[in-house]
């Protein structure tokens, strides 16, 4: 088969463009960029099968289909793009509603590991007393404090059911 | 035997429920089934005493060479007695050692119930394999028990410790079975020792495997360390485990190798070296201990030592005298730990410079504590003693492994004497120890085991009678088991050896400087501590350098992988196609020129709307690229997907700030853009050559006639997604009512909402003389409302539910089907709301959004199972020809109610989002912004504030979320 470049160079564009989104940090843009990179392999897969006239019998003669099986699995892709778009904007809301901002923090548990081994120390082992760890901070300084570990209804927010109600 | 095991087995799973019911008493019926394997034994005392064997096999696993062989012969008979006799009597003690109220308890009696079948199971396992499986088994039930406090750090410790140095070596002896087996062509050990491989450097090398993980069990220097740590188990688990049963199955393997294979190569100087070592070391180390569980637990590692030595030397007397030790030490080392563990709990501590006057105040205990100690020490006429002498006559011929085994002894007398009087005697300037009663229960087990010591050495001519048949594997004569052998050799040094003994216990304040200040140079523990540590160290580098917790560093590297490795192939493969067409038709470039310049713009956008509406361009351009393609059904699902896509974005960006954060990132910002132009080249590149390289015929070649014939459509896309790979589908309608439910519980969180939404539930509001278009119009606020948008969606709300019904039937043959239906009834609701509010929505569709998915689910799946009923396979299309009355003739097909399936679950997620992102949140702004005053305040709204709504466009749907932002 021979490929049409045209649509190849918009394949091409869509995953730079989306790639580039997706290495963001603001989860809004990182779901724009998964929505372009779906587009971008819906194509790709489209371009896959011959084009030609709609695949309708009685409509286009068997000779000048496109090829209907790349569009049926693209056809399901795009709709569960919509899913997996709904659910991570509903993540965004969520992350906005807990932290007031929607983007992707790092792990706060693998960012300790990696202190712990910029400074050349051993994990925390279940058997070692409270008192002989190491790093156990007399201060009373504790690592501070996530966010995403609080309580999950945040306060300020809270819904005031029975006022709906009244 | 096979019962046996299975009894345990069955009394292991019932004891919680036991212990619940009676608590601590339930320990007595569970002690009978220990007592059930030594009653077993007792009864097949005389096949074993002429020789024979009792055999059971089952298969199991035939191709590993796995069978459950069961065997009992001498050796493991006498491991049978030690077992059940031990098991039952320390299960006894239990139920009074035990507080009634002690947390845990039906665990703990239920995994030493287990460890009990376990430790039957190793003995009597004939298979090798078999019997590392059980090996195994009591390493983690020895786990399990040594870490019955599992609050306390040494428990954990020691526990964590024991299990690593058992299983490592297990593991470890598992690699010497398998070299074993394969060598000789068999797992069963009565087969391989029937007819022993030739001896050479390969079955040298298994065998010091097998040693390692013997050793490893049984404490043997210098994996020693484990044992005494391991005191921080209950007394009963130290009685049981650590002196009768667990750390015997080392010495029993040895035991039970030597007969063939104590003269090959490496054997002897291994068993030599540390079992010597072992034995001297322990001794000297029970010396200095203050704690007498500690005391103990020296000794037994010493004793363990010696045990070896014997048993795997290899000759016919020693044999006899380490299957008499082996039985002995069962006997009073069980009695002594239970008698620590009396003192323990009844004086409340067992440090023996502390225990003061214990003889008068425990007189019973104190009896049976020094009639056990006798026979540790070697004192006629103990089953000790005998064994003692039959070890000097056993190395008579042998000058230094008579001089180490002396040294032992003596170390033995000297120990004994530092308990018997640590425990019990009255110590200058301490006050006596208080104590409580001491119940029978606690002090009959212990009684037992150390009167059987007297009993038995009493008889110790029927003993060493009885221990024969394991004995004459070696040799049919020598030295026979009695408690006076005449003046001579083993007679003199048992009285040399009771004297020195005695004389280092006198001197011990002289002697005790020296015992302290010389230790082992170098343990086992010192190593554990380094290879722990220096593995813990290497697990946090290694985590440290390649889990950042950095989710844009993942996604650089694996993107990274995918722009070298087949970006690479590419370049060096260099698969072009060799003819390519520029495009189909010259509007296509026109579409692509509008998609990549909006997609740029998309990158480059700092505001989220115009990101959202540029993304939805290349979505538009997309569809178009489709249509020129020849896909008309993916070009309509595209574009309304993306419709229904811009309305989410736009109802949940109205509470996100309007311009993305630009603080995070700003730095690497151009490593970013080079990855992904990189990636893009790359998979341009990989377009290329995968169409390019496509030679053979398309399998969808073939589709366009039994789509015909076997679906019965003309819209070959429609029947593949219901009946060609309607497998697909039914897997996509999973996924789609799973993000539908995923959303719902994002935003509500608790439940879809307080109840099922009714159209009577609506708020009556300013009943004025306006016109009312839309039901719940009233409900919003002046400002936020649009008489035109109202009057229109009053107008087509129906018409575009009606042909989104249209869409769903035609779309077997023509472009359409249950996605676009289903899309096209969701924007009609999507627009139910934008103009009427989330009260409109209840109007429009008073259903709950979980109810629709599930029918369209049930629906779906209905389907695919009432083709089975119809004798066809699943989700097979039939036609249904029907004459229905006033409608006429209708042809069915029916895969349409798997469409009709898929329509209600595109609408229930539709249904779904809009309550969630929209309505839930809709109330939950009202909420924040109107406490307690309800919803409807027209004097409240203040000007917009200056840049913070969505204006850039002028769209209804970009006007509908800024009505509802303030």
């Amino acid at each position: 088969m021979s490929p049409d470049l045209i649509l190849v160079a918009v394949v091409g564009v869509l995953f730079a463009a989306g790639v580039t989104l997706l290495l963001e940090r603001s989860l809004s843009r990182v779901l724009i960029g998964i929505i372009m990179l779906g587009n971008g392999v819906n194509l790709l897969l489209l371009l896959g099968g011959r084009s030609g006239d709609a695949p309708i019998l009685g409509v286009t003669p068997a000779g000048g289909m496109s090829d209907p099986l790349p569009q049926a699995m693209v056809l399901t892709a795009i709709v569960i793009t919509l899913g997996l778009t709904a659910f991570l904007l509903a993540m965004a809301y969520r992350s906005w509603q807990l932290t007031g901002h929607d983007e992707v923090r790092d792990d706060p548990e693998d960012r300790q590991i990696v202190r712990r081994a910029e400074r050349d120390e051993s994990s925390v082992p279940d058997d070692l007393d409270v008192g002989v760890r190491p790093w156990a901070e007399p201060t009373g300084r504790t690592e501070e404090a996530d966010p995403e570990q609080v309580d999950p209804e945040p306060g300020p927010r809270r819904l005031d059911r029975e006022a709906d109600d009244a | 035997m096979l019962m046996l095991l299975a009894l345990h087995l069955v009394a292991a799973a019932t004891a919680p429920a036991l212990v619940r019911r009676w608590g601590r008493r339930a320990c007595y019926p569970l002690a009978l089934v220990p007592a059930a394997a030594l009653g077993w034994a007792v009864a097949y005392a005389g096949v074993v005493r002429d020789g024979g064997a009792v055999v059971e096999t089952y298969p199991w696993v035939p191709g590993l060479g796995l069978d459950l062989a069961l065997r009992v012969s001498m050796l493991s008979w006498l491991l049978m007695l030690l077992i059940g006799g031990v098991g039952a009597l320390v299960l006894v003690y239990c139920a009074r050692y035990f507080d009634a109220d002690e947390p845990g308890l039906g665990q703990f009696v239920a995994i030493f119930v287990g460890f009990a079948g376990a430790m039957l199971g190793v003995v009597v396992a004939d298979n090798l394999l078999l019997l590392y499986v059980f090996w195994e088994l009591t390493s983690v039930f020895s786990y399990l028990l040594i870490g019955h406090h599992p609050e306390k750090l040494a428990s954990r410790r020691a526990a964590a410790q024991a299990l690593l140095v058992t299983t490592l070596g297990g593991l470890v002896m598992l690699i010497g079975f398998i070299m074993l087996g394969q060598h000789a062509g068999t797992y069963r050990w009565s087969e391989i020792a029937a007819r022993p491989p030739p001896s050479g450097t390969y079955l040298g090398v298994a065998l010091v495997l097998i040693l390692i993980g013997a050793l490893a069990k049984s404490a043997i220097f210098p994996l020693s360390f484990w044992l005494p740590a391991a005191m921080a188990a209950p007394t009963p688990v130290s009685a049981y485990l650590h002196a009768a049963a667990m750390v015997k199955a080392g010495v029993y393997l040895v035991a039970l190798l030597a007969p063939a294979y104590a003269a090959v190569g490496p054997w002897r100087p291994v068993v030599y070296v540390v079992g010597i070592v072992t034995m001297l070391a322990g001794g000297w180390a029970a010396l200095r201990q203050v704690d007498l569980k500690l005391l103990l637990a020296y000794g037994t590692v010493g004793q363990l030592g010696l045990l070896i030595l014997l048993l795997g030397v290899g000759t016919r007397d020693a044999a006899l005298a380490g299957t008499a030790l082996l039985f002995a030490h069962g006997l009073y080392k069980a009695a002594l730990f239970l008698v620590v563990g009396i003192i323990d709990r009844r004086a409340g501590t067992r440090d023996l410079t502390v225990l003061s006057g214990l003889w008068r105040r425990m007189p019973l205990v104190c009896a049976v504590g020094v009639l056990a100690t006798a026979s540790m020490a070697g004192v006629p006429p103990l089953l000790g003693f005998a064994a003692k002498e039959a070890v000097f006559e056993a190395f008579a011929d042998n000058p230094p492994l008579l001089v180490a085994v002396l040294l032992r002894a003596t170390l033995t007398v000297a120990y004994s004497a530092r308990f018997a009087w640590g425990a019990f005697a009255d110590r200058a300037g301490v006050a006596p120890t208080p104590t409580r009663p001491v119940e029978p229960t606690l002090l009959v087990p212990a009684a037992l085991l150390a009167v059987a010591g007297l009993a038995l050495g009493v008889l110790a001519g029927a003993v060493g009678g009885l221990l024969d048949p394991y004995a004459r594997l070696f040799g049919a004569t020598g030295h026979h088991l009695a408690l006076w052998s005449g003046p001579g050799l083993a007679t003199g040094s048992s009285a040399l050896v009771l004297a020195l003994g005695g004389l280092i216990f006198a001197l011990r304040k002289r002697v005790g400087a020296v015992v302290t200040r010389l230790r082992t140079p170098v343990g086992g523990d010192v190593a554990y501590g380094y290879a722990t540590g220096g593995l813990d160290r290497i697990a946090v580098e290694v985590t440290g350098a390649t889990q950042r917790g950095s989710l844009p560093q993942y996604l650089g590297i694996i993107l990274l992988a995918l722009v070298v490795v087949p970006g690479g192939a590419l370049l060096f493969g260099r698969p072009w196609p060799d003819r390519w067409i520029l495009w189909d038709t010259p509007l296509q470039a026109v579409v692509a020129l509008v998609l990549a310049v909006a997609a740029v713009l998309t990158v480059l956008a700092r505001r989220r709307l115009t990101a959202v509406i540029l993304v939805g361009t290349t979505g538009y351009g997309t569809a178009m690229l489709f249509v020129l393609h020849g896909a008309p059904d993916l070009a309509l699902t595209q574009f309304l997907v993306e419709t229904v896509t811009i309305v989410i974005f736009v109802l949940v960006l109205r509470r996100l700030p309007p311009r993305f954060s630009v603080r995070p990132m700003r730095g690497s910002r151009w490593a970013r853009v080079a990855l992904g132009v990189a990636v893009g080249v790359v998979v341009s590149g990989m377009a290329l050559a995968a169409v390019g390289g496509r030679r053979a015929v398309p399998i969808s070649e073939g589709f366009p006639e039994p789509a015909r014939s076997f679906g019965y459509g003309r819209n070959v896309v429609n029947v593949i997604l219901v009946d060609i790979r309607a497998w697909d589908t039914m897997g996509e309608l999973a996924v789609l009512v799973v993000a539908a439910t995923g959303v719902a519980s994002l935003i509500f969180q608790h439940r879809r909402g307080v109840g099922r939404p009714r159209r009577r539930d609506l708020p009556t509001r300013s009943p004025g003389a306006e016109r009312v278009w839309l039901t719940a119009g009233p409900t919003l606020r002046t400002r936020s409302r649009s008489i035109v948008l109202e009057v229109v969606v009053r107008l087509i709300f129906h018409t575009v539910v009606v042909f989104s019904i249209f869409l769903l039937f035609s779309g077997h043959n023509a472009p359409g089907g249950g996605f676009t239906g289903g899309l096209v009834a969701g924007l009609a609701l999507a627009v139910r709301y934008l103009a009427g509010g989330r009260h409109e929505l209840d109007q429009a569709a008073p259903v709950d959004a979980g109810a629709v998915l599930g029918t369209g689910l049930l629906v779906a799946v209905g389907t695919g199972l009432a083709a089975i009923l119809l004798g066809n396979p699943v989700l097979r299309s039939t036609v249904l020809d029907l004459h229905l009355p006033l409608i006429g003739d209708v042809h069915l097909v029916t895969s349409i109610f798997f469409d009709i399936g898929v329509y209600l679950v595109v609408i229930g997620l539709s249904l779904d989002i809009l309550r969630s992102l929209g309505a839930e949140v809709d109330r939950q702004i009202e909420a924040e912004d109107e406490p307690g005053t309800g919803l409807r305040t027209d004097g409240a709204e203040a000007g917009d504030e200056p840049g913070t709504g969505p204006r850039t466009d002028g769209a209804e749907l970009g006007s509908a979320a800024e009505r509802r932002r303030r």
